[in-house]
């Protein structure tokens, strides 16, 4: 019988089967940052089991809030930064050098196919991208695998969903994803692993996979998994020239770990998105969505172009291109956060964050910030936001806001406009289809 | 071993996130008792007052999808400083509920139609659980109305529950 990638990666790694369809498995990579870990390294000292079960197999960088904005957070971000350097943890990204977590992980070639991987934080399931096993878990998982390199999982179950069709104008990996929300349901996936396959995945960027995976887990997912191609080999292949002959030997070893054509599935959802438009959320269910075009209209106080779902470089270009030569709407405020240092960095080489400042955009410094209220964008009570995030939740960007998630260029179209709209960009036709 | 017995909470809404259950704001709290005074304070349920509806319950009852969104494992521990240290529903969220038995809590899924003729039962009256862990039953008690509701959790799960949680299991075994 046929095995699924999630399989193949659960046999690799496979440690104990205490109970039922309990494994065990062995870790390739813990991630850490300073909301979730702290209280993991506090009871760790507090149980004079200080220690980590592999330095370089643990990345830690300061995220959420940076910089401090007040005392709290301060102490956060000290305690991870002193843990990380006790303990020799060499890749630990502060700020300055740092990124929102799911993408400067990926950006530093941390993620490879095959991998399991962990961190205290749900769109872990983003690194799926990669053909990795990569969900999300609370501080006491990630606590053990900082001590022990190890996590519990139930045998893994997979949903697998199959996107053909062309991809048309203006329509993006977001646009996509929430569609698929849409069709899956909130818990559609729960407990579930959501394999993307099909021609259109293959077509993608390892951007564009890991905005389809990071989205997993609104559906309920474990996590994304996407097949490593040669797309992803050419992603990583600086990181590692040196482990294989050329980019066809590495490709070899990768393909291994693909699902077998006989593996069994839960569910197979094929997915034609030939007459998709792009999608925009409403209420506060992320799988509450519809067509842009039945909330044309809809003001806005706040623009967010930025976070793990879509704070990378291709997402900027493309809000760029619609933005070029124009302004924000009078009665709107826009925020753009390139997600980490790097692609700040390569965005203002780019001429992009001109773009976005001439439009009057307030450009700020890689950080998670604004996506969850913490910081750097937070909604006052009645406000709404266009947001390129992942989450429409009650409250989730300030209490008694309110969030529409789209893709990029719909979040740029609507900053122009003062209301949600399309990218003017792309032509009508997509309402015709 | 835990508390998993005392006064219920009836959260007649499915798919509520841990966002609701503790805002990211909070977050950056240092210590779980700073947690405390803010569970469930921006859940949106028509006639649920956090002020004064989760004082002296330990049970929360609910529907679907209970605890999805973030992984924040500060929303069990929002439940924990609480004294509830058990929740019942139709279904969990996959990190939510493995966070829940990581802390030696417990998250008990029942079938839809036995949460149906609990809410229809139990809903609106000061009612009171008895939990079972040998038996694997509940006993729900309120003014003249008994009704006994058998559960099912793993193996696994009872020997988190039994160590106190994933760190004291993990810790004696790997």
């Amino acid at each position: 019988m046929g095995k699924t990638i999630a399989e193949k990666i659960f046999d690799s790694h496979r440690v104990d089967n205490p109970a039922d369809d309990i494994l065990v498995l062995k870790l390739d990579a813990v991630f850490c940052h300073e909301i979730t870990t702290p209280f993991a390294i506090d009871d760790l000292v507090s149980r004079g089991k200080d220690r980590v079960f592999d330095p370089a197999k643990i990345k830690a960088v300061i995220d959420h809030v940076s910089p401090a904005k007040d005392s709290n957070t301060a102490t956060q971000g000290k305690i991870i930064r002193e843990w990380a350097i006790h303990h020799k943890i060499h890749d630990f990204f502060d700020i300055g050098r740092n990124g929102v977590c799911h993408v400067i992980f990926p950006e530093k070639g941390f993620v490879r196919p095959g991998y399991t991987v962990i961190m205290g934080d749900s769109h872990t399931c983003t690194h799926g991208a990669f053909g990795a096993f990569a969900p999300g878990v609370g501080t006491t998982d990630l606590e053990v695998g900082i001590l022990k390199g190890v996590c519990a999982f139930h045998y893994p179950r997979t949903i697998k969903v199959n996107i053909t069709g062309k991809t048309p104008d203006g329509v993006f990996a977001k646009d996509i994803i929430l569609s698929v929300i849409m069709r899956l349901g909130v818990n559609g996936a729960t407990n579930k692993i959501i394999e993307f396959t099909g021609p259109v995945v293959d077509k993608m960027s390892m951007e564009a996979r890991m905005t389809l995976c990071n989205m997993a887990v609104e559906a309920g997912g474990t996590c994304g998994i996407c097949y490593p191609d040669m797309t992803t080999v050419d992603y990583l292949w600086e990181f590692i020239q040196d482990e294989y002959e050329n980019k066809t030997a590495a490709l070899e070893s990768f393909k291994k770990i693909i699902s077998d054509p006989d593996a069994i599935y839960d569910d197979v959802v094929e997915h034609d998105i030939t007459r998709l438009a792009p999608q925009v959320t409403f209420g506060y269910r992320p799988d509450n969505v519809k067509p842009v075009k039945e909330m044309e209209g809809t003001t806005i106080d706040q623009v967010y172009i930025g976070s793990c779902t879509n704070g990378r470089i291709e997402d900027l270009r493309v809000a760029a291109k619609v933005l070029k030569g124009k302004k924000i709407n009078d009665n709107v405020r826009a925020i753009v956060s390139p997600a980490t240092q790097k692609i700040h960095h390569q965005s203002l080489k780019e001429g992009i964050l001109e773009i976005f400042m001439d439009a009057g955009f307030c450009v700020t410094n890689p950080t998670c910030g604004a996506c969850l209220g913490m910081s750097n964008g937070v909604l006052a009570k009645g406000e709404v936001c266009a947001s390129t995030t992942n989450r429409n939740f009650n409250g989730r960007m300030g209490k008694g806001g309110m969030v529409h998630l789209m893709s990029p260029a719909t979040a740029a179209a609507t900053a122009i406009a003062g209301y949600i709209t399309n990218s003017q960009l792309y032509t009508n036709e997509r309402y015709t289809k | 071993m835990k508390n998993f017995s005392g006064n219920i909470l009836f959260l007649d809404r499915s798919d509520i996130n841990t966002d609701e259950i503790i805002p990211a704001k909070y977050l950056t709290a240092i210590s779980k008792d700073a947690l405390k005074p803010h569970l469930l304070e921006d859940i949106r349920l028509d006639g649920f007052d956090p002020q004064k509806d989760i004082k002296g319950k330990n049970v929360i009852i609910t529907r679907t999808n209970f605890g999805c969104g973030s992984s924040r494992e500060h929303a069990p521990w929002a439940l924990e400083v609480n004294d509830i240290h058990l929740v019942i529903a139709k279904s969990f969220a996959r990190i939510f509920r493995q966070n829940m038995f990581n802390n030696g809590m417990m998250a008990v899924g029942l079938p839809s139609h036995v949460i149906e003729d609990i809410f229809s039962m139990f809903k609106g009256k000061n009612t009171k659980l008895e939990t079972d862990l040998d038996k694997n039953t509940f006993l729900l008690k309120t003014n003249g109305q008994e009704q006994e509701v058998p559960f099912s959790i793993s193996e696994f799960d009872h020997a988190l529950v039994a160590a106190g949680g994933w760190l004291e299991y993990a810790d004696a075994k790997y």
